[in-house]
């Protein structure tokens, strides 16, 4: 199945990418080296603690770090064009809204209060398209073409933000993302502010867009069970670094409950999507054995830290200490500090990005070398 | 209930705090809008019970724990804590209102809105004390600070108690409000939301330490959410409310394991779980759109409208009420057998 599909190019390929903010103390190593691609119509979750980079990692897709931040390396090949070190006119014109898009964290609550709906998404349309495009009637069948998509009635469009509820503008702000009709949009955190039915609401609706537009997404939250909703595959990050990055089936099995065998992951029954398409060439042999679940300790006490309503734990597992001040991070693997797990070759030497079975990579000493966790 | 002798100084009842057909109503737009936030709820709490209260964004979760703590007048209806009637005209005095905030604590969701950004830690933990003149000398004062923040683990304590909230992680300001609560020794404590602006680790951490804590004082505990995953872990009992109005009650395994009101059912199939298998599956919910204004609140079952089961008679007859189905598990849906 996957040899098929290797032919069609990632929307997105990130390499070795790092942002830092320039602060009077030092500078702040937010993203420090991260690299992955993305397929058309392959959701990819971004999880870790507050702090950990993971808004950095979306301001930074679009080249908008905000300052004092700056890209100091690496590059972000979208739909075949590298956008670091554009110009920020053509990345305004060309790249941001058109090709790639982003829901920032909080923005339903950051939205204009003096303008409508409308107004504000007419301004978005202004900003980001090309320049000749302008024409109202087109705009406004686009606008309602995307409203409609998120479950809105039409008459929101001339309503101004407080007149709606916390759900319905976070409907609107992701309609905002996607009416320009880019391939690709970052949601940072989209759900978290909402209570548990509207939120589910709201989680259809992305699982929708994937499925009937071949869209596209990266869905940031703090929030493993979430991710679990709406990703395929799920990158852990740890202080500005990839911990972990596999396939969410890899990520959430469990001794009891592996996952099923790699080389059908995509199609089992009821999932909604299309097959997830194979992300990097390279995976030429399908894998046959059972994902052992996640591999690095610090994605294992994320999902021990996650309460479940269908399971009842008298205790809730937690980590113990902070993440690292990012200005001057341990030199070795940055999660050495709080992990049990931790020794001296932890911390002298980062672990390398290890792909430890098909499709999962891991940064980890331990996950490497624990025969536990070999490869045959 | 009958009140007991209001006199009756350290005899304790065994139920804590109860609400007797409690109603808030806001008047809005010079009086032509009534929201009616609260709608008639009663429940007891327990000595040493923790109470979960989940339901939707503005079916009256806050306006419950504002009432409790006498921040807001009720409309009608009554509140007793110990057997005493506190909304009793007899109680309604700036001195009963002293007494009574030592007795009935809150935790608010956002830790760093609740404290004054000029204070030091030190002054944050010891204006309660010095508010309600507990500790005669400045050595008392610091020794009791000492001890409530080695209880909420904010240790050493000299290393946090000269710092200003901002210099605090989201986690720890929480521990620090969790702990301007307990020192003066409270009995009843209401935390509103206490977790959910702070990540998940540390938010395990944080219900970890306050049901430790909650064990160890024996505290009466109302713990308001709206993510009922949280409300399984740390709660005994969990009343789901919809509309200002309790909708079902019992302890958590009855509700979560046996729902019977078709809200509480859709409130847990709208759950996400990090489960193998049932990855990025669509699942499709029972209800439709969202919770209606309090300003105008439906006929009938006030759920009717979003409800998959209603029928003429859910739109037409009288609002049900809670009806037991056996030890305290209750719930107001007048189709529950046949669901
Ligand atoms: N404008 C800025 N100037 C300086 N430091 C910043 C700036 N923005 C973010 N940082 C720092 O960069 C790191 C990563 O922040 P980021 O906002 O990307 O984290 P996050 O994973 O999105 O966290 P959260 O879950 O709290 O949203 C943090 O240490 C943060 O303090
Ligand atoms: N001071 C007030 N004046 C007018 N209406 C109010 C006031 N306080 C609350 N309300 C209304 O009362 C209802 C219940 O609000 P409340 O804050 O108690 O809900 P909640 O369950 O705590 O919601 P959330 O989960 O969003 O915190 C809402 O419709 C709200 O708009
Ligand atoms: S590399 Fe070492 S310190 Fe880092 S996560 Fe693995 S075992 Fe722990
Ligand atoms: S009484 Fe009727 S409308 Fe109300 S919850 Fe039961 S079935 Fe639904
Ligand atoms: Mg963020
Ligand atoms: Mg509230």
């Amino acid at each position: 199945m996957s040899e098929t599909t290797n032919t069609v190019d990632p929307v997105l390929q990130v390499k070795d990418l790092r942002l830092h903010y320039f602060t009077s103390k030092g500078a702040v190593k937010a993203l420090d080296g991260v690299s992955f691609d993305l397929m058309p119509g392959e959701a990819l979750g971004l999880v870790g603690e507050s702090g950990c980079g993971k808004t950095t990692t979306g301001v930074a897709l679009l080249n908008m770090p905000s300052p004092p931040g700056r890209i100091v390396g690496g590059s972000i090949i979208i739909d075949g064009i590298e956008i670091v070190g554009m110009s920020e006119r053509d990345l305004r014109r060309t790249v941001r809204w058109s090709k790639i898009s982003m829901v920032f964290q909080g923005a339903m609550n950051c939205l204009t209060p003096v303008y409508t709906i409308r107004k504000l998404m007419v301004e978005t349309w202004k900003e980001h398209a090309p320049d000749a495009s302008f024409n109202a009637a087109a705009i406004e069948e686009r606008m309602l073409k995307y409203t409609r998509r998120m479950g809105l009635p039409d008459h929101v469009l001339g309503r101004y933000p407080h007149e709606l509820s916390g759900g319905m503008k976070q409907r609107v702000v992701i309609a905002m993302a996607l009416f320009l009709e880019p391939r690709l949009i970052i949601m940072d955190e989209p759900t978290t502010a909402l209570d548990v039915i509207v939120q589910a609401q709201i989680l259809n609706l992305i699982k929708e867009l994937k499925r009937d537009l071949k869209l596209s997404y990266i869905f940031i939250t703090h929030d493993l069970a979430t991710e679990a909703e709406v990703a395929d595959r799920i990158m852990v990050m740890y202080a500005g670094k990839m911990a972990e990055l596999g396939m969410s089936e890899q990520i959430f099995a469990t001794p009891e409950a592996p996952a099923a065998p790699l080389a059908t992951s995509g199609s089992q029954a009821g999932h909604g999507s299309p097959e997830p398409l194979t992300s990097a060439a390279g995976h030429g042999s399908p894998a046959t054995k059972q994902s052992r679940g996640p591999l690095h300790p610090y994605t294992q006490k994320l999902l021990a830290s996650t309460p479940l309503l269908r399971k009842k734990v008298s205790e809730l597992a937690f980590i113990p200490g902070s993440p690292p001040d990012l200005i001057a991070p341990p030199p070795g693997c940055r999660f050495a500090p709080r992990c049990p797990f931790a020794r001296s070759k932890c911390n002298e030497t980062e672990p390398p990005v290890v792909e430890i079975e098909p499709r999962h990579l891991v940064a980890c000493w331990k996950a490497m070398e624990d025969p536990a966790y070999a490869v045959s | 209930m009958q009140s007991p002798e209001s006199t009756s100084v350290g005899l304790r009842t065994p139920i804590a705090l109860e609400l007797k057909n409690l109603r808030k109503e806001f008047h809005v737009h010079r009086g032509k809008t009534i929201i009616k936030a609260v709608d008639g709820i009663s429940f007891s709490l327990k000595r040493g019970e923790i109470l979960g209260l989940v339901g939707e964004s503005g079916c009256g979760k806050t306006t419950t724990g504002k009432l409790v703590m006498r921040l807001l007048k009720p409309s009608s209806g009554s509140i007793l804590v110990d057997g005493e009637d506190t909304t009793a005209e007899s109680a309604n005095s700036k001195e009963s209102d002293f007494a009574y905030r030592r007795r009935v604590q809150m935790i608010f969701q956002d830790p760093y809105a609740s404290m004054n950004p000029h204070f030091k830690i030190r002054d944050v933990l010891e204006e309660p004390l010095l508010i309600h003149r507990v500790g005669e000398t400045k050595e008392e004062r610091t020794e009791m600070i000492s001890a409530v923040m080695g209880k909420v683990k904010m240790t050493p304590v000299e290393e946090y108690l000269d710092r200003h909230p901002h210099m605090l992680s989201g986690g720890q300001r929480q521990r620090i409000a969790t702990a301007r609560t307990l020192i003066l020794r409270p009995e009843i404590i209401v935390a509103d939301e206490p977790v959910s602006m702070i990540d998940l680790s540390t938010r395990a951490e944080i219900l970890q330490l306050m049901k430790t804590i909650q064990q160890e004082m024996e505290l009466s505990f109302i713990y308001i959410t709206h993510d009922i995953s949280t409300a399984r872990y740390f709660t005994d009992r969990i009343a789901v409310m919809y509309l200002g109005r309790i909708v079902e009650i019992g302890t958590q395994d009855e509700v979560i394991d046996d729902p019977k009101h078709p809200y509480t059912k859709a409130l847990i199939q709208a759950v996400c779980e990090p489960v193998s298998g049932r990855v990025g599956l669509m699942r499709e919910l029972d209800i439709k759109g969202e919770i209606p204004s309090a300003a105008n609140i439906p006929s009938g079952c006030r759920f009717h409208p979003r409800c998959p089961y209603a029928t003429k008679d859910c739109a037409e007859q009288a609002e049900p009420e809670l009806m037991d189905v056996g030890g305290g598990h209750q719930h107001a849906c007048r189709r529950w057998k046949e669901i």
